[in-house]
């Protein structure tokens, strides 16, 4: 007699209901009494249907219940104890895919100093200062990687370019002109170019706030919260806080640039720690629109390091801020907190990701000297590069790379339900961490799987309660750089 | 279905893909049951295959090697190459006595198949 059993799922609540997030397939389903019962009475074995059919006859009809296991196991969320379920499948594309977003560092330079640095503190990959990488990218260089970005964006008719640095905005004058010659090339070869750039605010000048505004430019900042906390690691290199400089030029930019929401982006460490007074104060006294949280990159044991405890400190602290999200959104008022939106996009689609972000698929950096590498993060690194803005990448190096950075190859995410969203984070986190770009990041593994469960909830209750709400998830949006 | 609601995208993209088809379904869907876990069910009518799938011949997903550099496609190599390393059987001219020469341009199957030509017997005669 054969028996049936659990597959793969996690299951969550919501607004007083049930529901399976699938892996992994990453669907998410509401069950009903019997879906729900049946799930139960599996929690501790597999058992023969027949048995199963028996205990839930006294509170099920029969026939519901026989249909109930057909369509659980029509999603693939149970199945015969015989028969396990086929491996996961490695499916590598076959041929180049069309390159959305191109990270261009226009310069390796940057007027501040902030300890915790990738591009500049103790644990940076390139070194920029001694190296052989000139310190400015050149306009023609610059014109090479929007040639390289019109090409390699292939049939896709839009291309997206992100100005990165160091401090972008030291290299202003040539960035203006890349936008100027994108823009005319674009328009000859029929695609729409699409700019944002990341600074650090401090060297914000009206006429650069009007072209910004003017050129809709999307613009993300680098700021680590109210001055105190600003000024713990974002310091000039006298080791003056940046606070009183940046904040003015901020308010300036807010008030003029309308034409793209302006986003925060705030790098957590262990001694800034305090996400919902950060969040306050960006929002409600500068006036951005977004704010985004990354804990910071750094190899352990750094001083500034979140570790252990500071990880369950900070998922409490974000599910706080996430229940003001989930408010606001139950009520369709607007809320900035991006970590919750990104997340919900990606629920909302369900993809079940064979790597944890674009890089080296549709995402790719170029450094200085119009090398191209798996992201900005690596940009100017050998051991990271697929070629040059001038000669084209290597599809050959490409397709090593994603063949030996795919998923099923990280041993460790093959039992985490959490998987199809996480695909064993950011390489560039492990490169640091664990000196390979391959391997998982397990320091967080169970902070994303506390993060993700509180996102499904979170999807779960608005399912429920204001599905409308969702629909602004349903557009694809670019990738994120950070 | 009735008890499981499908809530994101994905989840509808599930229901549909796994949708079991009524009554007669086109033929593409019943021909690939023999790739698939499970399926639709079969129809009461006898069920040509395509391809060499439902026979576990080699060819179709793995050459007779194990590998996948000489599977049965295109046709015309097919042609060429079954009645060689394959049970397979395939209508080709007799090498022996009529037409020793029928496959000496064709170095390497997958490059030069298209050098394999038509016989025609009376032709050959004159």
């Amino acid at each position: 007699m054969s028996s049936i059993g659990l597959r793969e799922f996690h299951s969550f609540e919501a607004a007083g209901r049930r529901f399976l997030y699938l892996v992994p397939s990453a669907a998410v389903f509401a069950l009903d009494d019997c879906s729900a019962a049946i799930v139960d009475a599996l929690g501790h074995g597999p058992k023969p249907i027949e048995d199963l059919t028996r205990d839930l006859a006294s509170r099920f009809d029969v026939a519901d219940v026989s249909d109930t296991i057909a369509e659980l196991q029509r999603v693939r969320a149970l199945g015969e104890t015989s028969a396990p379920p086929a491996p996961m499948p490695k499916i590598l594309p076959l041929r180049p895919v069309p390159l959305q977003t191109l990270v261009v560092n226009v310069t390796n330079q940057c007027n501040l100093a902030c300890t915790y640095c990738y591009e500049y503190g103790e644990d940076k990959i390139v070194d920029t200062e001694n190296g052989q990488q000139p310190k400015f990218m050149s306009e023609e260089t610059a014109r090479e990687a929007v040639e390289f970005a019109l090409r390699e964006s292939r049939e896709n008719p839009r291309a997206h370019i992100t100005f990165f640095g160091g401090e972008t905005l030291m290299n202003f004058p040539v960035l203006k002109a890349t936008i100027a010659y994108a823009r005319r090339r674009g328009a000859e070869v029929g695609k729409d170019v699409d700019f944002s750039l990341t600074t650090n605010a401090t060297l914000l000048r009206p006429d650069i706030i009007e072209f910004l505004a003017t050129e809709r430019v999307g613009v993300t900042i680098s700021i680590d919260g109210p001055e105190e906390l600003q000024n713990k690691f974002r310091v000039f290199h006298n080791g003056k806080g940046s606070y009183d400089i940046a904040a003015p030029k901020i308010k300036a930019l807010l008030q003029r640039h309308r034409s793209r929401p302006v986003g925060a982006r705030v790098t957590l460490t262990r001694q800034t720690l305090d996400v919902s007074r950060i969040y306050r104060h960006l929002t409600d006294e500068l006036g951005f629109w977004e704010v985004g949280f990354a804990p910071v990159t750094t190899a352990p044991g750094r001083d500034y390091a979140i570790s252990g405890g500071g990880f369950d400190h900070l998922l409490d602290q974000f599910r706080g801020l996430a229940a003001d999200y989930l408010d606001a959104a139950l009520n369709n008022r607007h809320h900035g907190f991006s970590n919750v939106r990104e997340t919900l996009q990606e629920i909302h689609h369900g993809h079940a990701k064979a790597y944890p972000c674009g890089a080296g698929l549709g995402l790719m950096g170029v450094s200085t000297d119009g090398r191209v590498a798996l992201c900005h993060r690596f940009a100017g690194s050998d051991d990271h590069g697929f070629g040059t803005v001038r000669d084209g990448v290597s599809w050959e190096k490409q397709q090593q790379f994603l063949d030996s950075h795919h998923v099923s190859n990280k041993t460790d995410c093959q039992t985490c339900w959490a998987r199809p969203i996480c695909a064993g984070g950011c390489y560039h986190e492990a490169h640091t961490r664990y000196g390979s770009t391959n391997r998982p990041n397990l320091h967080y593994c169970e902070w994303i799987r506390g993060w993700t469960h509180t996102c499904l909830e979170i999807y779960g209750e608005l399912a429920e309660r204001n599905p409308a709400f969702l629909g602004q998830f349903d557009d694809d949006v670019p990738e994120k750089v950070s | 279905m009735k008890h499981l609601k499908p809530i994101n995208r994905k989840a509808g993209l599930v229901e549909t893909a796994t949708a079991r088809p009524e009554g007669a379904q086109d033929k593409t869907a019943k021909d690939v049951v023999a790739l698939q876990q499970g399926g639709p069910p079969q129809q009461p009518e006898p069920h040509i295959p395509h391809g060499c799938s439902l026979v576990f011949s080699p060819g179709w997903e793995a050459d007779r090697n194990g590998g996948t550099a000489g599977l049965c496609q295109p046709v015309e190599r097919d042609l060429f190459d079954c009645h060689m390393g394959c049970f397979w059987p395939a209508q080709v001219p007799d090498q022996l006595n009529h037409a020793p020469d029928w496959t000496a341009k064709c170095a390497a199957a997958q490059k030069d198949w298209r050098k394999i030509d038509l016989i025609f017997p009376d032709e050959k005669k004159k």
